[in-house]
């Protein structure tokens, strides 16, 4: 399909502006204007129309295809999440900041400390902060809150270290190197959880924080977490939440009670809230009384009368993690949603994501190693290494599952699987489907024996054939010359 | 000449004094197809194993560690444009660096060809 | 059954499932968690109706005050939105998709952030960009980060004149670094030359300019980059993108990386967020941007196609190596950013940044008729600029919000002696009339 710049006619325009009716300024001194402009595209509004219609065309989603991507919670997204954002389109951020604004943004600033509040309650934490932008940007915040405290503790030059497991995701090692830390990684055991002796061991009173998902990347739920827990508060070390897969324990467990300290949420996975072809996510991210002071601001809290205030002037905050209040019409997204399902759909959803994972997972187990065979809870994690017998790859699989419809799990993640197929059906999902899919997983797992050929040579009936990774990292180009 | 190897697959030949510093076949055909190597700069001086550059394919991305002590004095510049020579040739063309050996017997820490190759059997 | 409609399954479905688990119950199924970890409350409230939740939805809406007519920016922009943003991006198969990760299957997606990349590219007058970041603040900071690893150094020198929600994100993103940030004090509402001269020297990574600023002056940084780079530091520019329209672009200037907020390109205020912050750089610095990248390429018949690359430098395979934790992106927002950008072209984002400014000097000259007001820089402005008024700003400001308008950004509590100062901000949607209105409030509000 042609780029929109290969489309473009000079002269056209898209969209008419409106008139002027105030007199033309004097023009800029030429120092300060640019040579030419920039070269936008130039098309109609039908050609503009049309080139985006078709483009979305070419795109799997969950409104038109089952979207399994393992770690993602790719659940469906209702419509009326998106008319509820609409609703807040005209307010401005800034209104809110001005001295006396606060008071005329008491229905946006009480969305978000309503749904902070409720937010504290499914986690089990004490207040959370709607400010990080996305679950990295949570873990971010989340581990500058940790490095906060320590420091007001006068701990700050001790405490060196966080520790995750080998099966985390990358954001987690990668967010605590940003908030200054050496990482710590403990590998998995036979038992698909991080290796408690190993854990034991590398625990010491240099370490600022442990950060566990849980459950984990292979959909296991950990039974020493209590224990873990303790161990890292004998060291004065913080327990971090991630909440990538809060999806399978609402209402079943709290993070909080089990002794985390600071947690993360994904809105857009566990609250419903659209993907976006990659975003906006957001981070909310809860804490424990003894991090409250060291949230960022400005921070929302309710005076004696019930009003809502912005709270600039905490001096033990790590500051300012955004622009503004977070990104907004997402938790307006989420809000929606929670009050939506409540209490007793939150649950069942949790309940019905994990009854779904653990069904794909007795199916097809006798077609595909289950290098870890426990009961699941929201996701289960399958290994192609019986098809890599036959020369077929996890990758393989994917693009023959393209080819039917489906967009493929998550693949080679948990880099501790090989050859890794991790499989999230989520609650959304209806049996109809998921034995449909089943049912092309097992025709797949049987090409790989009787015609691997098909498996590589997938997908043929989308829009491109695989493409050339290497080509474009070697040749880097990323901006249509022009 | 006399060729060494690191466990972390890098080699070095080594002649009068001078080591050449590359990363094994082994290590290119586990890596895929090369997209970029991050050379050191001429100068630098290295440490035994500590990290003399990095390499990158579509999906992998991994340190360099220098296999001896020493300074650089040349680097393969045609590694910059054209990655893939790694691949094509891991322990000849596509060699990183030049390092003057500060300590020769620091090569008692490495394995010789045959130890290498008994290495990869136990991978 | 009342949530059904979300988890469709059937008490039969339900049964089936369970006797191909070889489970008695779904509760079961929870048994691997200890019941002395179970939730110990877990108080929310019963669930809704849809019709139910959108009219709660609404009555928060209407618990803030409708209507106020909008002079405050302070990197948020009260700008036109074509139908076509909302409706394009609007497409499910856009909004309900993820992080493309399987490109055969998500070219839509794919194509578009190239497309943006171009878009961002061309205005920035940049070579490279990434799919989008968070938002203008996180940018500056992924930005410095860039420059201290290209450079080595341990040193950001800002300008006190990009706006104060990007200095604090960017000072709370290096806290834990090993890196000082040295602000320079502004100087009527303009970068101090001579201040960041003397500072200027080898320790220097990147300085950080913003244009227009949060005063809303314009300069030119040429002469600065060619400063800026004497020392082998890098210059960041903080852009505001409509300005783009008609000022010099930071590649014209030679700004090394070019960041800003992309909510003024067809994404709603909506409170904050969500909106997209960009990032462009020159070509020889891709390999520490921080983020998604979409790369041309071909398939094994020779088509043309798009897929995430350079993803070796990503969190998802270089873990704490990476050059940055980011993981997804902001790319709804910023396809929001290219359909607008697509439909308003290349003249029609020229034309919609004249529109701006001529709103602006008119309602510069109006404000300024009134007795005591006056200007405080001495450079000329885009859309938004400063004044100085005769008494405090912050009380004039609350006035008038008594009034339905919002008149502008106090200074006194971002600046110190400020306090009489406030940032004006008058988009294309500010009518005459509004203006002229606006002019006679704030005089009233004056000899008050």
């Amino acid at each position: 399909m042609q780029l929109i710049y290969e489309k473009s006619v000079p002269g056209r325009r898209g969209v008419k502006l409106p008139a002027s009716d105030v007199p033309v300024a004097s023009a800029l001194p030429a120092t300060l204007l640019r040579t030419e402009p920039a070269g936008l595209a130039e098309v109609s509004e039908l050609d503009l129309v049309r080139h985006f219609t078709n483009l979305s065309r070419r795109n799997f989603s969950v409104d038109t295809n089952f979207y399994p991507l393992g770690s993602c919670t790719m659940k469906y997204n209702a419509k009326v999440l998106e008319n509820a954002a609409a609703l807040f389109a005209p307010f401005h951020p800034m209104t809110a900041l001005l001295p006396g604004g606060a008071e005329l943004c008491q229905g946006t600033l009480g969305m978000l400390y309503d749904l902070g509040r409720m937010l504290a309650d499914i986690t089990g934490m004490d207040e959370v902060t709607p400010q990080p932008l996305a679950g990295a940007h949570g873990e971010l915040t989340g581990i500058m809150l940790v490095s906060a405290y320590h420091a007001a503790r006068g701990n700050s030059g001790k405490k060196k270290y966080v520790v995750v497991p080998d099966s985390s995701h990358g954001t987690n090692p990668a967010s605590a190197a940003m908030a200054g830390y050496e990482i710590v990684t403990i590998p998995t055991a036979p038992y698909g959880d991080m290796d408690l002796e190993l854990f034991k061991a590398a625990m010491s009173d240099e370490v600022a924080a442990v950060m566990m998902t849980c459950p984990n990347t292979l959909g296991l739920f950990n039974p020493h977490i209590k224990e873990i827990c303790d161990i890292a508060h004998s060291h004065d070390a913080l327990m971090y939440y991630d909440g990538a897969n809060l999806n399978a324990i609402m209402g079943k467990v709290r993070p909080g009670d089990v002794g985390f300290d600071v947690v993360h949420v994904n809105l857009h996975k566990t609250f419903g809230t659209p993907h976006g072809g990659g975003g906006p996510g957001s981070g909310p991210v809860g804490v424990k009384k003894a991090l409250i002071p060291f949230l960022p601001q400005p921070r929302i809290v309710r005076d004696d009368n019930g009003t809502l205030l912005l709270q600039t002037d905490n001096k033990g905050t790590v500051g300012r993690m955004a622009n503004f209040f977070g990104n907004f019409g997402v938790m307006a997204k989420a809000y929606a949603y929670i009050i939506m399902l409540g209490r007793e759909g939150l649950i069942r959803a949790s309940e019905q994501a994990v009854l779904n994972a653990n069904y794909i997972k007795e199916r097809l187990k006798p077609y595909y190693d289950l290098p870890y065979k426990m009961t699941c809870m929201h996701e289960c994690v399958f290994s192609a290494s019986r098809q890599l017998e036959h020369g077929v790859h996890a990758i393989d699989i994917a693009k023959f599952l393209i080819d039917r419809g489906y967009h493929p799990p998550t693949v080679y993640f948990p880099m501790i699987v090989k050859e890794a197929i991790m499989i999230e059906p989520t609650e959304t999902e209806s049996k109809a489907t998921m034995d449909a899919f089943i049912e092309t997983m097992i025709e797949a797992a049987k090409a790989a024996e009787n015609n691997p050929q098909a498996l590589h040579d997938a997908p043929l009936t989308m829009p491109v054939s695989r493409l050339d990774e290497t080509k474009a990292a070697r040749e880097q180009n990323v901006c249509c010359i022009g | 000449m006399s060729v060494y190897f690191t466990k972390e697959h890098e080699w070095v030949k080594v002649k009068e004094g001078i080591g050449a510093v590359g990363i094994s076949e082994h290590a290119a055909h586990e890596l895929g197809d090369i997209t970029f190597v991050e050379l050191p700069k001429t100068g630098a001086v290295v440490k035994q194993f500590g990290i003399l550059g990095s390499i990158e394919s579509v999906k992998a991305a991994s340190d360099i560690f220098a296999p001896v002590s020493g300074t650089v004095i040349k680097v393969n510049e045609a590694l910059e444009t054209a990655p893939e020579i790694v691949n094509e040739s891991a322990e000849d063309a596509g060699w990183m660096a030049w390092v003057e050996i500060a300590d020769e017997a620091e090569l008692k820490n490495l394995m010789t060809q045959e130890q290498y190759n008994d290495y990869l059997k136990t991978l | 059954m009342n949530d059904s409609h979300y988890c469709p399954h059937t008490p039969e479905d339900i049964a089936e499932m369970l006797s191909v688990i070889g489970a008695a119950s779904v509760e079961e199924l929870f048994a691997p968690i200890p019941a002395e970890l179970r939730a110990k409350s877990f108080n929310l409230p019963a669930g809704m109706s849809e019709f139910e939740a959108f009219s709660r939805m609404q009555a928060i809406a209407a618990d803030n005050t409708q209507g106020v007519t909008n002079y405050i920016g302070g990197g948020f922009y009260d700008h036109i939105i074509p139908s076509v943003v909302d409706h394009l991006s609007g497409r499910a198969e856009f909004y309900t998709a993820y992080t493309p990760y399987q490109p055969e299957c998500s070219q839509g997606t794919l194509q578009a952030l190239f497309e943006y990349q171009t878009a961002i590219c061309r205005l920035t007058g940049l070579d490279v960009s990434n799919a989008s970041l968070y938002d203008g603040g996180t940018a500056c900071a992924e930005a410095a980060m860039m420059a201290l690893r290209v450079t080595g150094r341990h040193k950001i020198v800002v300008d006190g004149c990009v706006s104060p929600f990007f200095r604090q994100v960017l000072k709370t993103y290096l806290f834990n670094q090993d890196v000082e940030v040295v602000e320079i004090a502004p100087q009527k509402g303009q970068l101090d030359h001579a201040a960041l001269a003397a500072l200027l020297d080898g320790s220097v990574a990147a300085v950080l300019v913003q244009n227009p600023n949060f005063f809303g002056s314009i300069e030119d940084f040429t002469a600065l980059a060619e400063q800026v780079h004497g020392v082998g530091a890098l210059l960041i520019g903080s852009v505001y993108p409509i300005s783009l329209g008609i000022v010099k672009s930071p590649g014209e200037m030679g700004i090394d990386i070019a960041v800003g907020d992309g909510q003024s390109l067809g994404n709603p205020l909506s409170f904050g967020g969500p909106s997209f912050g960009y990032i462009a750089a020159k070509k020889k610095l891709i390999r520490n941007m921080p983020g998604r990248i979409v790369g041309e390429t071909v398939d094994k018949n020779g088509k043309r196609g798009y897929v995430l690359t350079l993803q070796a430098r990503e969190q998802h395979i270089k873990r704490h190596k990476a050059t940055s934790n980011i993981c997804s992106n902001q790319g709804l927002c910023a396809l929001r950013g290219l359909i607008f950008l697509s439909s308003v072209g290349k003249e029609g984002l020229a034309d919609l940044a004249r529109l701006n400014r001529d709103k602006a000097e008119y309602a510069k000259e109006q404000l300024t008729r009134i007795p005591g007001v006056s200007v405080l820089q001495t450079t000329v402005t885009f859309n938004e600029f400063t004044l100085t008024l005769p008494k405090n700003a912050a009380a004039v400001v609350t006035g008038l919000l008594d009034r339905g308008i919002a008149a502008g950004v106090p200074l006194g509590q971002y600046y110190h002696g400020l306090e009489n100062c406030m940032a004006v901000t008058v988009t294309e949607k500010r009518t005459k009339k509004e203006i002229d209105l606006f002019a006679k409030e704030l005089e009233v509000a004056l000899c008050n």
